[in-house]
């Protein structure tokens, strides 16, 4: 095979993604991409994304059809440099495919694999991808999980180790949240970072884990490298506790899936799987009084508790703020009037989850930011 | 964490985790610890299939066997939830259910209704139903349609591990008796289940297969017969959204009304006997409450109006399969209107 000629495999979002459905393409054959591109949505029954071109070339020959479900590792594209000809091309796509074996049923999974450590006496699920250089940490909100990061992790673990765990009362990790704060969750970081032996990490923060990310590079400003804070807590008192209440509040299907569409730009993005996902951790024991003591610690009264823009100026470290414009959690505003050295990218025509909604543009500004 | 284990073991762990949890949760039924308070071998079955293996042995005198009397142990697992416990009572065979009946229905089911609504009866029944297990005519029913049909019992059917875990111990939190049906057949199945304890809410159906094109309703053992159908019918480009009730009483009406006003089609998987099941309760919400909806007569796919034959080749042939299923789905899609 030569290594002029890439292929475009379906991509596997997550620990449990098996298959995956080719709903569009994005670009004709014959379209020149870059690494980053977005050149197809694919379907999961969790969430629909773009594949993203990992290699820079041609799109030379679109091998999977709309409206096909393949498994993960197919086959969906090749990618070759114009100087490549048609029958490299065609040879190229029936090796692959002759020696393609899709993973069989109920085999147990090859990929990367969360592992569980106890930190303090509680256990915290974690994920780690990639090797080397300094480690990128990616912290979720409040009611996520390490999952949130499944259109990033991979992706940019190409260069680095990135590790992301459940906080407490979060995901898989003890439901024990100590005093629910910013601060008690600040300290969880600094004791995985420990006792995962990382003495100093970019860290990513999404919603109140940005918040956290904030206040842990406040308090120990030399263990962190660079922060990407992405539509987070802590620039504003503002916040949509009408979304924190009833996220909390909702026991099944129908009440809870207005309130998880507001986190999107795109309600449609919400499925029924992502909704049973969200609804079998809320009925662990112990998350829902979790989930409320956090309410009533970081968003009492519907506003948020702590307010770190007026230290923020103070690090020394690299800042950049991703937000959603159309963010109708936490507001977009907040991002405005920031300190000069703090990097502010706000995102036309997405939410609250820009690390889902477009995680190819999210995926390059961090990529940017960590260099 | 989640990890795969069976439906038998998501059950035992259910009863394990609630009775560490809650010191006035206890077993009783037969042959439940087996050995409880002899010379001999201690626990020697843990319940006629094994399921409540090493429970005895964890909680010793919570675990109680009680003489072959399911009219007394039944009454008395009443009368203790009157009193402030939380028993689980075993009843073997569903089809046992024939001399305890009076303590179910006329004092169980009506406690709360005739003493003002302050009388509360957390009694659990778990029971098994169903055929495929080559145990003939009185060991092999699907009599979970009688409890369904009475008012102030609530009735389970799980239909996986998970589920298996979860509704069990909405059950034994739940202030109302509750009749626990698990299909002998599925306790081998294998399913992701988390290690913590968790509830589901009963009333609240799952939907195991989305599609446009016809609408399944079943439940139990079922519910792998009409995915199994589903799965193939969507290679033929018939998509079919299946829909797992879970719990019969309450019933999710909502979420079959949902499903049908967008389908127009509807098939009801029932291994009960045909008359007065589950089968024609959902036929009859839907014909009542979305009839404008339907683009072609609604089918019943269930057992036939006979008791189930000991002959392995007759229990097979009355069991509703996928096969059936899907000529069900053919027929409903043949009237395109």
């Amino acid at each position: 095979m030569s290594d002029s000629i890439k292929a475009l495999t379906m991509p596997k979002w997550g620990l449990s993604m098996k298959e995956g459905k080719v709903a569009s393409w994005l670009l004709q054959e014959g379209a020149s991409v870059s690494p980053g591109n977005e050149i197809l949505e694919v379907e999961t029954e969790k969430i629909a994304s773009a594949v993203e071109a990992a290699d820079g070339g041609i799109l030379r020959k679109i091998v999977a059809q709309e409206g096909e479900t393949l498994p993960v590792g197919a086959l969906l594209a090749v990618i070759a440099d114009a100087s490549v000809g048609a029958g490299a091309i065609d040879a190229f796509v029936e090796e692959f495919q002759k020696n393609f074996v899709p993973p069989a049923e109920g085999e147990e999974d090859a990929g990367p694999k969360t592992q569980v450590i106890e930190v303090k006496g509680r256990a915290i699920r974690y994920l780690k991808q990639g090797d080397g250089g300094t480690p990128l940490v990616l912290i979720h909100g409040f009611g996520g999980d390490l999952n949130n990061w499944l259109f990033n992790q991979e992706s940019l673990a190409g260069k680095r180790t990135v590790i992301a765990f459940d906080l407490p009362g979060h995901g898989q990790s003890s439901k024990q949240v100590g005093n629910a704060s910013l601060g008690e969750f600040a300290q969880v970081l600094h004791d995985v970072m420990d006792a995962l032996s990382v003495p100093k990490a970019h860290l990513a923060g999404h919603s109140m884990g940005g918040g956290i990310a904030l206040e842990f590079a406040l308090a120990h400003p030399g263990r962190v490298a660079s922060l990407t804070l992405i539509a987070p807590a802590g620039l504003g008192a503002e916040i949509n506790g009408g979304y924190i209440d009833g996220f909390i509040e909702s026991t099944g299907r129908r009440d809870i899936k207005p309130h998880l569409e507001q986190l999107f730009a795109d309600a449609e993005l919400v499925s029924r799987q992502m909704i049973n996902d969200i609804l079998g951790y809320k009925r662990l024991d112990g998350v829902d009084a979790a989930l409320r003591a956090i309410r009533d610690k970081v968003f009492p009264g519907g506003k948020q508790a702590v307010v770190l823009r007026d230290r923020i100026g103070t690090l020394a470290m690299p800042i950049q703020v991703i937000w959603g414009e159309d963010d109708a959690i936490v507001p977009s505003k907040h991002a405005q009037g920031l300190p000069p050295k703090v990097k502010v990218n706000v995102l036309k025509g997405f939410g609250h989850m820009p690390q889902m909604e477009a995680a190819a543009e999210v995926n390059k500004l961090i990529e940017a930011q960590l260099g | 964490m989640a990890r795969k284990i069976n439906y038998q073991q998501a059950i035992n762990e259910a009863l394990n985790q609630e009775m560490t949890r809650d010191p006035t949760v206890v077993i009783m039924g037969e042959d439940v610890a087996g050995g409880m308070g002899t010379d001999g071998e201690q626990e020697a079955w843990g319940g006629v299939l094994g399921v409540t293996k090493g429970l005895y042995k964890k909680f010793g005198d919570r675990v109680m066997d009680t003489p072959i009397t399911e009219s007394a142990f039944i009454g008395a697992a009443v009368g203790a939830a009157t009193a402030g416990l939380r028993p689980v009572a075993e009843l073997m065979f569903i089809d046992f259910m024939g001399v305890c009946l009076d303590q179910i229905f006329n004092q169980a089911a009506k406690f709360r209704y005739m003493f003002g609504g302050k009388a509360e009866t957390p009694v659990v029944i778990r029971t098994m139903y169903g055929a495929g297990f080559r145990a003939a005519a009185q060991h092999s029913q699907c009599l979970y349609p009688v409890f369904t049909h009475i008012p102030g019992l609530k009735v389970v059917m799980p239909a996986t591990p998970y589920d298996a875990k979860g509704l069990l111990i909405q059950a034994i939190r739940d202030n109302d008796p509750v009749i626990f049906c698990e299909h002998k057949v599925l306790y081998t199945l294998e399913g992701d289940v988390p290690e913590e304890p968790y509830a589901i809410p009963f009333g609240e159906a799952s939907v195991v297969r989305e599609g446009k094109d016809v609408t399944i309703v079943t439940l139990g053992r079922m519910v792998h017969m009409a995915t199994q159908a589903a799965d193939n019918l969507a290679k033929a480009g018939i998509k079919c959204e299946v829909i797992d009730l879970r719990t019969t009483s309450p019933m999710d009406t909502d979420t079959i009304l949902e499903s049908v006003e967008n389908t127009g089609r509807l098939v009801v998987v029932d291994e009960a006997h045909p008359r007065c099941n589950i089968a024609t309760d959902v036929s009859a919400l839907v014909a009542e409450q979305a009839f404008d909806s339907l683009k072609a007569p609604i089918k019943m796919v269930t057992a036939p109006h006979v008791p189930v034959p000991f002959s392995d080749t007759l229990e097979d042939l009355y069991i509703p399969n996928a096969a059936k299923i899907e000529a069900a789905v053919k027929a409903v899609m043949g009237k395109k209107g």
